[in-house]
């Protein structure tokens, strides 16, 4: 699995489902909360990241509560996957059962807003097609990336019980 | 090689005799606890679209308590939804408004050592006080376990926190959490599962056990465990349960850990984090003279029957400072009628406590007592992310509930130890 490449949305580390998806609009729709996602670090965020971008954080992205919507807001907006040092546990499990690429890659920092990327979970890379860098990331193990290719667990398991 | 309580909780549950860090293993889960948030509102449309049943209603546990009470339609009709399922799926462990669902799960007498136990919220590694796996997952994943029975983990390495010596006065495990926060850092275990060891966790109760584990949340840990003893076993019986036997929850003398941070509880002083992040934390002096308009003692890290007490113990005979309110959420009816039966709660109404629901309340902004712009608040909570407790420039400092309460006092942060005698 390759893209086409998309444009890297820089952010920080601690980066916390507080800011993904925000307690205020919890009580709402995916359509709601994703056009909150990240709005209190980057306002125009939602309006601006077009399908097949990246977002790209430091270290423990997803940080704080368990709550799905803060990968599923990602998702929903279009993100190809997320690049970061390290992952909080349970957003990295959330983003896989919403068919959303979680990246464990050290050298997520060498990465610039705008920057053209496109990945190979697969192998295990993220190319920087602006700078023409290639940097290694963690591959997705293998009956994760299943999920990920059906699209998710709800797919997947759509698939895989009938 | 031996093997860490947490290797040994996974592999039973995995069906096999050992397990090693990195493994990844598919495994039978013996409960799975959600909430109103988390729970049938997100998870009744996925079991329908999938055509499934859950796969055994006894052992599910759901407790309504983001949303309580309803305060506008959207949230009365959450509520509704999670009443409505628990009816349609005849769940007889549902808990509607009674408490908090980390603390009303052990009181309902649910968690026992040994246990491998899934739960729809981030601070489930609460219930690793008990000696049991106990890690918190998303609504999507639990919906896979409602139909599966069964999930995966990578088996995650084990950091050792050991405490030994004696908290001074004034000194609990609320410190001991934000003292470990600014150690380890936001996130810092990176999901590997931390255990909690030492003379002084031998000596906690349980209450003060279930706060270490609870934070273990925010030192990004997958579970926060305490292998299960006499104190445990104890407790559980006083619920009308049967721990069972304890003594294979263990973990054994030569198991190998990623890391072992030891630590002497004696030389600790009471811990704040400043705004926003609960790896802040340093000894309060460094904040004192922060002036607040809230102080909150709530949430499952801070508002059990031990926290009320703590707060009372600063609050008696004394008063809520003019220009700072005090809010208080007790965690559980059960600690809330306990602490009324035993004076606890007359005390923080007289010195002039606002007394909330029981409930999450304004922890994650989502029930009462959430804060307007520019205000401070010093809260008995978890976590002091921006704009999580109402608005973004809103600032949270985090305490125990002696600081808290110390802070009401006063109207600004102070030393409990101030407030307390022989502190």
């Amino acid at each position: 699995m390759s893209n086409e490449g998309g444009s890297a949305w820089v952010f920080g580390e601690n980066i916390d489902t507080d800011q993904l998806a925000p307690g205020g609009t919890l009580k709402s729709g995916i359509e709601v909360i994703a056009s909150h996602c990240l709005g209190a670090l980057s306002p125009d965020f939602a309006q601006r990241v077009r399908p097949g971008d990246f977002v790209v954080g430091g270290r423990n992205f997803g940080i704080g509560s368990s709550r799905e919507q803060a990968a599923q807001a990602l998702c929903h907006l279009g993100v190809e996957a997320v690049i970061a040092p390290s992952f909080s546990g349970i957003f990295y499990r959330n983003a896989l059962n919403f068919g959303l690429l979680a990246l464990v890659c050290p050298y997520a920092g060498s990465i610039s807003q705008g920057d053209q990327l496109s990945v190979n979970p697969e192998k295990g890379s993220v190319q920087n097609l602006t700078r023409d860098e290639t940097y290694s990331c963690d591959t997705v193990p293998s009956h994760l990336m299943e999920i990920v290719s059906a699209g998710g667990l709800v797919p997947y398991l759509e698939a895989n019980r009938r | 090689m031996g093997q860490t309580l947490a290797e040994k909780l996974i592999a039973r549950a995995a069906g096999k005799d050992v397990v090693r860090p990195g493994e990844n293993v598919t495994v039978r889960v013996d409960l799975a606890m959600m909430h109103d948030s988390s729970g049938p509102r997100r998870i009744a449309p996925i079991l329908e679209r999938l055509g499934a049943q859950v796969w055994d209603k006894d052992k599910i546990v759901l407790v309504s308590d983001h949303w309580v009470p309803a305060v506008d339609p959207q949230s009365a009709q959450i509520l509704d939804i999670t009443r409505r399922w628990a009816r349609e799926n005849n769940i007889k462990a549902f808990y509607d408004m009674v408490g908090i669902c980390h603390v009303v799960l052990p009181q309902g007498g649910h968690l026992k050592p040994g246990m491998f136990v899934v739960g729809g919220d981030s601070h489930s590694t609460t219930g690793g006080a008990f000696g049991c796996y106990m890690f918190g997952i998303g609504s999507t994943d639990m919906a896979g376990v409602l139909v599966t029975g069964e999930t995966w983990l990578r088996v995650p390495e084990s950091i050792r926190l050991e405490w030994n010596g004696r908290l001074r006065p004034g000194v609990c495990a609320k410190d001991i959490n934000l003292a470990l926060c600014a150690r380890l850092g936001l996130g810092g275990a990176e999901y590997r599962t931390v255990e909690y060891t030492g003379t002084l966790v031998d000596a906690m109760d349980m209450e003060e056990r279930m706060t270490l584990s609870n934070m273990a949340a925010e030192l990004g840990a997958q579970a926060g465990l305490i292998a299960a003893d006499e104190t445990t076993c104890d407790w559980i019986k006083a619920t009308g349960s049967d721990p069972g036997d304890a003594s294979p929850w263990q973990s054994d003398d030569d198991a190998n850990y990623h890391a072992t941070h030891s630590f002497t509880a004696d030389e600790l002083e009471p811990q704040v984090a400043a705004p926003h992040s609960p790896a802040n934390a340093a000894p309060v002096n460094e904040h004192s003279g922060v002036n607040i308009d809230q102080a909150y003692i709530g949430a499952c890290t801070g508002a059990k029957l031990s926290d009320l007490r703590m707060a009372a113990d600063v609050l008696a005979d004394r008063q809520v400072a003019a220009g700072t309110r005090l809010l208080v959420a007790p965690a559980s009816r059960q600690d809330m009628m306990a602490a009324n039966a035993e004076g606890t709660l007359t005390k923080l109404m007289e010195a002039g406590a606002i007394m909330m629901p029981t409930g999450c309340g304004a922890c994650a902004g989502f029930g009462g007592g959430v804060l307007a712009e520019d205000e401070v608040c010093i809260s008995s909570t978890s976590r002091n992310f921006q704009g999580r407790m109402g608005a973004q420039s809103a600032k949270v400092y985090l305490g125990s509930p002696y600081s808290v309460a110390a802070a009401a006092v006063a109207g600004e942060i102070r030393d409990p130890r101030e407030f307390l005698q022989g502190a």
